[in-house]
């Protein structure tokens, strides 16, 4: 009993002593960082930021990254209205604009990551849903985002410029809460995001569409002027575009900057 | 009754706070409402879509909470059953549970692949999700125990000897119910149908949920205000200025109700 606890406790500081050395290593500044971030995030980064945030705590000890997920408009929202945030990364530059306009709580965005629309119907697509055209046909149960948030600005985009009409049977607060209605297969399909059509595997069947490539979403990333600890969140937006953050990203489904 | 001034402060300080409390975000409602915007953005076609799918959508809500709920509020006050504690308890759950919650039960239950809902959708054709009869359903669930516990209670506060009269005099337990036992309660059904109005009027989880959000169909008011909040803040303010206007004036209205009631 006592030898194996021990052999844990031995294990826990090798491994802190590990840690240690490649915080030093990746940081390359002398300071060690320390204290919580706050990032806000968008719903469609849920995923690879919690995956980027873990990595983050592991190079950096003592650190802690505190995730707020949501639609972008309603975070850019809260942080105008005081919410403690560090990081914002949003769905798109129009609620990005809200926070950086806004006498200036932001410092200059950065697109890390760019994100492209895909249909999302039931798995084995039943409909034989192949086009954008194809959900349209009467009798289909649609739901979108709503205009509000970025994928349903994107999807109007998308469905304007193709001279479609539309009528959804909902219009979501946000794209999780679309791609959610497929999922459960209250709804037969979805305008989401590539990303979230990756990330609920089979649940869905994802079906890519030639106008989506009109409508993609630009990502940015800002670092917030009331930040309590900027030097852990620029750290955490600088392993966001880093090689080892963009290939978490793309392997989600993001397309570069 | 202890006049203002001899209320010991270890009571009237907490209880300052708490009115405070209560009635500060009101107030600061009011102080940032756009007053001159105002009459721009309360006269857009979909505020009063919104409203009125609210107005009908509640009102649907505390009809179809009377006709099952009183009964139910009888049947725990009133009949001797084994595991009636348990059964009361399951009928407030909805209560205490996040509405969310209520809405991702609802979805199981009742939606187009639910438990129930899948035979609603292959016999009948009938699909909840997304329509307003969705909305309906999604605010009897959340608003209905408000009723059943406040009939509940009137029930067991009222004599049941008037009923026993009336069965001895030869009415049949239906018969009593309907001519003794509804008038006296009536207050108390009121009360309680009141509570489950206002409820349901201010629904929003349980209802974004199950029912989604489309204008004129399934968007009620809070769910506008959430969603104007998000884009145009003083919209979202002049929402809900409106829904504290409708709120207070049914409030005053039926103050009377209230004070017999208890």
């Amino acid at each position: 009993m006592l030898t194996r606890s021990l052999a844990v406790a031995g294990a826990a500081v090798a491994l802190l002593a590990l840690s240690a050395c490649s915080s030093s290593d990746s940081d390359g500044n002398s300071g060690r960082l320390s204290g919580t971030v706050n990032v806000f995030a968008a719903a469609s980064l849920e995923q690879s930021f919690t995956e980027l945030g873990a990595s983050f705590e592991k190079a950096h000890p003592g650190t802690k990254v505190v995730f707020n997920f949501g639609g972008s408009d309603s975070l850019a929202a809260g942080i105008n209205s005081g919410a403690p945030a560090d990081v914002f990364a949003a769905a798109s530059p129009k609620t990005m604009a809200l926070v950086t306009g806004k006498g200036g709580n932001a410092g200059e965005p950065e697109t890390f990551v760019r994100n492209q629309l895909e249909i999302a119907t039931l798995s084995g697509n039943p409909h034989h849903i192949a086009s954008l055209k194809d959900l349209t046909e009467s009798g289909l149960k649609v739901v979108l985002c709503d205009e509000a948030v970025p994928c349903g600005t994107a999807a109007k985009k998308a469905f304007d410029a193709s001279g479609l009409k539309l009528t959804p049977v909902s219009l979501e607060e946000d794209v999780k809460a679309a791609l959610t209605k497929v999922v459960l297969k209250e709804a037969d399909a979805a305008v989401v995001y590539q990303t979230d059509v990756r990330a609920a595997g089979d649940k869905v069947e994802g079906v890519p569409f030639p106008e989506a490539a009109g409508a993609v979403n630009d990502y940015p990333i800002a670092l917030l002027k009331d930040t309590g600890n900027a030097k852990a969140a620029r750290a955490f937006m600088d392993l966001v575009q880093s090689p080892d953050g963009q290939r978490v990203l793309t392997g989600a489904g993001f397309l570069a900057p | 009754m202890i006049k203002g001034s001899r209320a010991p402060l270890p009571l009237l300080v907490p209880a300052l706070i708490g009115l405070v409390f209560l009635v500060l975000p009101l107030i600061a409602l009011l102080v940032r409402t756009p007053w001159a915007r105002l009459p721009e953005l309360l006269t857009g076609a979909e505020v009063w879509q919104a409203l009125r799918l609210s107005l009908v959508c509640a009102t649907a809500a505390t009809a179809v909470s009377l006709v099952i709920g009183v009964p139910l509020a009888w049947l725990l006050a009133r009949v001797e059953f084994p595991g009636r504690g348990l059964v009361r308890a399951l009928v407030t759950l909805p209560l205490v549970l996040p509405p969310v919650v209520g809405g991702v039960a609802l979805l199981m239950a009742l939606g187009r692949n639910g438990v129930v809902g899948r035979y609603l959708d292959d016999w009948f054709g009938v699909t909840l999700p997304f329509t307003t009869a969705g909305v309906v359903v999604a605010e009897a669930f959340v608003a209905m125990p408000f009723l059943v516990i406040s009939v509940e209670g009137t029930l067991r506060a009222a004599d049941p000897r008037f009923e026993e009269a009336a069965a001895t005099l030869g009415a049949s337990r239906f018969t009593a119910f309907r001519r003794v036992t509804l008038p006296l309660i009536a207050p108390g059904i009121a009360a309680g149908a009141v509570l489950a109005w206002a409820r349901a009027l201010g629904e929003f989880g349980a209802t974004i949920t199950f029912a989604g959000n489309f204008p004129g169909r399934t968007q009620t008011m809070p769910l506008a205000v959430y969603l104007a909040l998000q884009s145009d803040p003083d919209a979202a303010i002049a929402l809900s200025l409106v829904l504290l206007t409708v709120s207070v004036a049914v409030l005053a209205g039926l103050r009377d109700r209230w004070m017999t009631a208890s």
